[in-house]
C-alpha cells in the first residue's frame, strides 16, 4: 500500500524515466547493430526487454484486494486512464492492419478511421460518466442492476464473451505473426511466448496491473509507430511532419494515376474498379462507420476502463484524453499508406525488374510483396499465384501485389533505415497486441468470475475465493484462446471486425436505454438484447459459412460472391461486417414495443436511474441484498 | 461484506435523497439532455453528413489534400476530439451550476 501511494503520486516522474530508459535502450540497440550484432539477436533483445518490463510492472502490481483487482482501486487519473484506454483500444489491427487497409481500399478504407474514433464521442456522452457513477465492477453488473437481475446479466455475459473471445484470439495470432516474421520463431512457439507475456501482466494484479502495463505499452507503441513514418516524411519531402506532408504525397499520387491510367483513384470515394460511382460501396461505407462506432461504445473491455477513474468528472475528461492518444496513431496511419503508394508509383511501377528497390525483394521473399512480370514469377513470389505478367521485363501496375501488413512493416526499409528501427516497429506491434489482449482477457474472466460465478452461482463466496476463481478463469480463457490461435492461425483474423457488430447489436440499446430511459422495462431490454444479438449473429454466421443456403432462402434479395475462399452471401448488398445495421435498430424497437406491454419500472428503479444520472451522492440500487463488494 | 466500496457508496442512502429536489433534478437532466443533443448533432454531421459530399469536396485541394479525403482521414477525427473536450467542460459547468458536482 505504501509503495502504491508513492507510485500514484509520482506517475509523471515514473513514466518520464521509463520513456527515457526506453530511448536509451533503443540507442544501445543501434550501437550493438553498428558493432555487428546480427539482426535476429537484436530482435530477441527487443522482445525480452519489453516483455520483461511488462512482467515487472505486472508483478509489482499484484494485489489481493477486490477493488484493485477489478477496477484498479478507482485511482487512475484521467490522463493515464486515457493512455491505458488507448493501448487497450488499439490492437494489432490498428497498428499493422489499418494503414494497409487504407493503402488497398483507398478512400473506402477510411471507414475504419472514422468508425474507430467517432465511437468515443458516444462513449463520452452516452456511457462513461454514468457507468462510472454506477460504480460497480463490470458492464453486465449494470445490466443486472437496471434490468432486474440475472437474465439480463447472463445475456450480457454471453454477448461479452462472443464479442471478446475471437478478438483476443486475433491478438494472440498477431503476436505470433510479428514474432515469427521478425524473429524467425516458429508460429506455435511465438503464440506461447505471447501467452506468457499476457498472463504475467494480468494474472497477479488484475485491472491494477493491466492499467499500469497498458500505459507502458502505449508509450512504446506510439514511439514505434511515429518514428519510421516521420523519417520517411523527411526523406520524401524534407519536412518530418507526416500528418501534414502526406497531402503532397496524395497530390503526386493523383498525378501518377493520370499518367499510368489507373481508373480507381486512390482518393475518390465510393467508386468501383472502373472508376464509376457505386451505390453499394457508399451504403456499405456508411453502414460500416455506424457499426464500428456503436460497437466501440458497447465493447466491455473499453467501457470497463472508465470504472477505474476516481470520479465521474475524471471519467469524462478521460474519454477526451483517450481520443487524443488514439488520434496520435489514427491521424498518422493515412500517411503510412500514402507514402507507401507514392513509393510504389515512383520507384516500383514502370521500373525494369532487374532494378527494383531492395525492399521489394526482401519482403517478396517472405510472401508479402509480389513483382509478377516474368512467366515464372509465382515460383519466386508466392503472392503472384494467379497473376499473369506480360514478361516484358518492366513492372506494370497490374503486375504488382502487396500484402496490407507490409505497409507498416516495410516502411523502415523503404525509408532506408537500419534494423534498429524495424525491430522497434515489431516491439510496437507486440505492445499493441499484448495490451489489447490483456484488457479483453480481463473483461472475459471478470464476467465469468464476478457475474456468472459470484452473482449467479455462489453469492456467498468470500473475497479470497472469488479472486482465486478469477485468476484460474483468466488462465483457462487465455489457454483456450492460445489453443485456438495456434490451431487456426491467420484464418481467423477477418472475424475481428465482427466483434463490433455483435457488441453493438447486443449491448448498445440496453446500455443507452438503461441510462436515458425511465420507461424501458426489464422484459423489454431482455427481449431487445436477444433479438438484436440473435439477428446480427445469425446474419454473420449464415452469410459467411452457409452462403448458398442463405441465397436459396432469400432468393433475389440476396447475392453470392466469392470471398475468403468461400461463397459469401449478402442481402441488399450489405456486407456481413456491417451486420449490426440490422440488430441495433431491432434491439431498440423490440425494447420499446415490449416495454409498452409490460409493467413500468418501479419507483425504486426510477430512483436508481435518477441516482446514476447525477454525479453527486450515493447510488440507490434496488434491493438491499445486492450491496457491492 | 467487508471491503471498500468505491466513492459512490460512502454517503449512504439517506444522503442521496438530500442531494437534489425532484424539480431541480428535472431541470438538471433537461439541460444535460440538450447538451447531449448538441454534441450528438456534431457527431452525426461529421460522422455521416459531411462525407456524403466527399465526391464534390474532393475537387477542392488544400496543401495537396483533396478536401473530401481529408475530412474522412483527419478532419472528422480532429472534430471528434474537440467535441469530447467541449462535452466534458460544458457538462462539468452544468454540474456546478446545479450543485451536483462531486465533492
Amino acid at each position: 500500500m505504501k509503495m502504491d501511494g508513492g507510485f500514484l503520486n509520482n506517475l509523471g516522474k515514473v513514466y518520464t524515466y521509463y520513456t527515457g530508459g526506453f530511448a536509451a535502450f533503443v540507442v544501445l540497440i543501434a550501437i550493438l547493430e553498428q558493432l555487428g550484432m546480427p539482426s535476429r539477436w537484436l530482435g530477441y533483445l527487443y522482445m525480452a526487454a519489453t516483455i520483461g518490463v511488462y512482467a515487472f510492472i505486472g508483478i509489482i502490481s499484484r494485489t489481493g484486494e477486490m477493488s484493485e483487482y477489478y477496477v484498479a482501486g478507482r485511482k487512475v487519473p484521467a490522463f493515464y486512464n486515457g493512455m491505458a484506454t488507448a493501448a487497450d483500444w488499439m490492437s494489432a489491427a490498428s497498428f499493422i492492419g489499418m494503414a494497409g487497409s487504407f493503402y488497398l481500399l483507398g478512400y473506402n478504407g477510411l471507414a475504419f478511421a472514422l468508425g474507430w474514433t467517432g465511437g468515443f464521442v458516444l462513449v463520452a456522452v452516452l456511457m462513461a460518466p454514468f457507468l462510472r457513477k454506477f460504480g460497480q465492477y463490470t458492464v453486465p453488473d449494470f445490466l443486472g442492476a437496471r434490468f432486474g437481475g440475472n437474465v439480463a446479466r447472463l445475456i450480457g455475459v454471453v454477448v461479452l464473451i462472443t464479442a471478446s473471445f475471437v478478438y483476443v484470439v486475433a491478438q494472440i495470432v498477431g503476436v505470433g505473426i510479428i514474432a515469427s516474421r521478425f524473429l524467425g520463431m516458429a508460429f506455435e512457439i511465438a503464440v506461447f511466448v505471447g501467452l506468457v507475456g499476457i498472463l504475467v501482466c494480468s494474472m497477479m494484479g488484475g485491472m491494477k496491473a493491466v492499467t499500469w502495463t497498458q500505459v507502458a505499452q502505449y508509450i512504446i507503441l506510439i514511439i514505434a509507430y511515429l518514428i519510421p513514418v516521420t523519417l520517411l516524411s523527411a526523406k520524401f519531402f524534407g519536412v518530418p511532419i507526416p500528418q501534414l506532408m502526406y497531402g503532397f504525397a496524395l497530390e503526386r499520387i493523383e498525378g501518377f494515376e493520370k499518367t499510368l491510367g489507373v481508373a480507381q483513384s486512390y482518393v475518390a470515394p465510393f467508386i468501383n474498379a472502373r472508376g464509376q460511382f457505386d451505390m453499394t460501396q457508399a451504403m456499405n461505407f456508411f453502414f460500416l462507420v455506424f457499426c464500428l462506432m456503436l460497437g466501440t461504445a458497447s465493447l466491455p473491455h473499453v467501457l470497463m476502463r472508465f470504472f477505474t477513474t476516481p470520479s465521474v468528472r475524471e471519467a469524462r475528461t478521460s474519454v477526451a484524453w483517450t481520443l487524443v492518444f488514439v488520434g496520435a496513431l489514427y491521424l498518422t496511419a493515412p500517411a503510412y499508406a500514402a507514402f507507401a503508394r507514392l513509393e510504389v508509383y515512383q520507384n516500383v511501377i514502370g521500373q525494369p525488374i532487374a532494378s527494383l528497390p531492395v525492399w521489394v525483394q526482401s519482403w517478396g521473399a517472405i510472401g508479402l510483396v509480389g513483382a509478377c512480370d516474368a512467366a515464372n514469377a509465382s515460383t519466386i513470389f508466392s503472392l503472384c499465384r494467379g497473376v499473369t505478367g506480360n514478361a516484358d521485363g518492366i513492372l506494370q501496375v497490374a503486375e504488382f501485389r502487396i500484402h496490407p501488413d507490409a505497409i507498416v512493416l516495410a516502411t523502415p526499409e523503404i525509408a532506408g533505415l537500419p534494423y534498429v528501427i524495424a525491430g522497434l516497429v515489431a516491439a510496437g506491434g507486440l505492445a499493441a497486441a499484448l495490451s489489447t489482449a490483456d484488457g479483453l482477457l480481463l473483461a472475459q474472466s471478470n464476467a465469468l468470475s464476478h457475474d456468472l460465478y459470484y452473482r449467479m452461482i455462489n453469492p456467498n463466496a468470500d473475497t479470497a475465493k472469488r479472486l482465486q476463481i478469477s485468476k484460474i478463469l483468466l488462465v483457462v480463457v487465455a489457454l483456450l484462446a492460445a489453443w485456438v490461435a495456434g490451431s487456426m492461425g491467420a484464418d481467423i483474423l477477418f472475424l475481428v471486425a465482427w466483434a463490433f457488430s455483435i457488441a453493438a447489436a447486443g449491448l448498445f440499446a440496453p446500455l443507452v436505454l438503461g441510462i436515458w430511459s425511465k420507461t424501458a422495462t426489464s422484459a423489454g431490454a431482455v427481449a431487445g438484447m436477444i433479438v438484436g444479438f440473435g439477428v446480427t449473429f445469425t446474419y454473420l454466421i449464415w452469410t459467411e459459412f452457409a452462403g448458398p443456403s442463405f441465397k436459396a432462402f432469400f432468393g433475389d434479395a440476396a447475392t453470392l460472391a466469392p470471398a475468403r475462399g468461400r461463397q459469401v452471401a449478402t442481402i441488399w448488398g450489405i456486407n456481413n461486417i456491417s451486420g449490426g445495421i440490422f440488430g441495433v435498430p431491432l434491439a431498440f424497437l423490440v425494447t420499446y414495443v415490449v416495454s409498452q406491454f409490460t409493467e413500468k419500472p418501479s419507483k425504486e428503479m426510477q430512483d436508481f436511474i435518477e441516482s446514476i444520472r447525477i454525479p453527486k451522492g450515493a447510488v440507490r440500487e434496488v434491493g438491499t441484498s445486492r450491496a457491492v463488494e | 461484506m467487508s471491503g471498500a466500496r468505491g466513492s459512490a457508496g460512502a454517503g449512504g442512502a439517506s444522503a442521496a435523497s438530500a442531494v437534489i429536489t425532484p424539480e431541480k433534478a428535472k431541470a438538471y437532466w433537461g439541460e444535460t439532455s440538450s447538451h447531449m443533443m448538441v454534441v450528438l448533432a456534431i457527431w452525426v454531421f461529421f460522422s455521416f453528413f459531411v462525407h456524403l459530399f466527399a465526391p464534390s469536396l474532393n475537387a477542392i485541394h488544400m496543401l495537396g489534400f483533396p478536401l473530401g479525403y481529408w475530412f474522412a482521414s483527419q478532419g472528422s477525427i480532429l472534430v471528434f476530439i474537440a467535441a469530447i473536450w467541449y462535452y466534458a467542460s460544458k457538462q462539468n459547468q452544468i454540474d456546478e451550476k446545479f450543485d451536483v458536482a462531486e465533492d
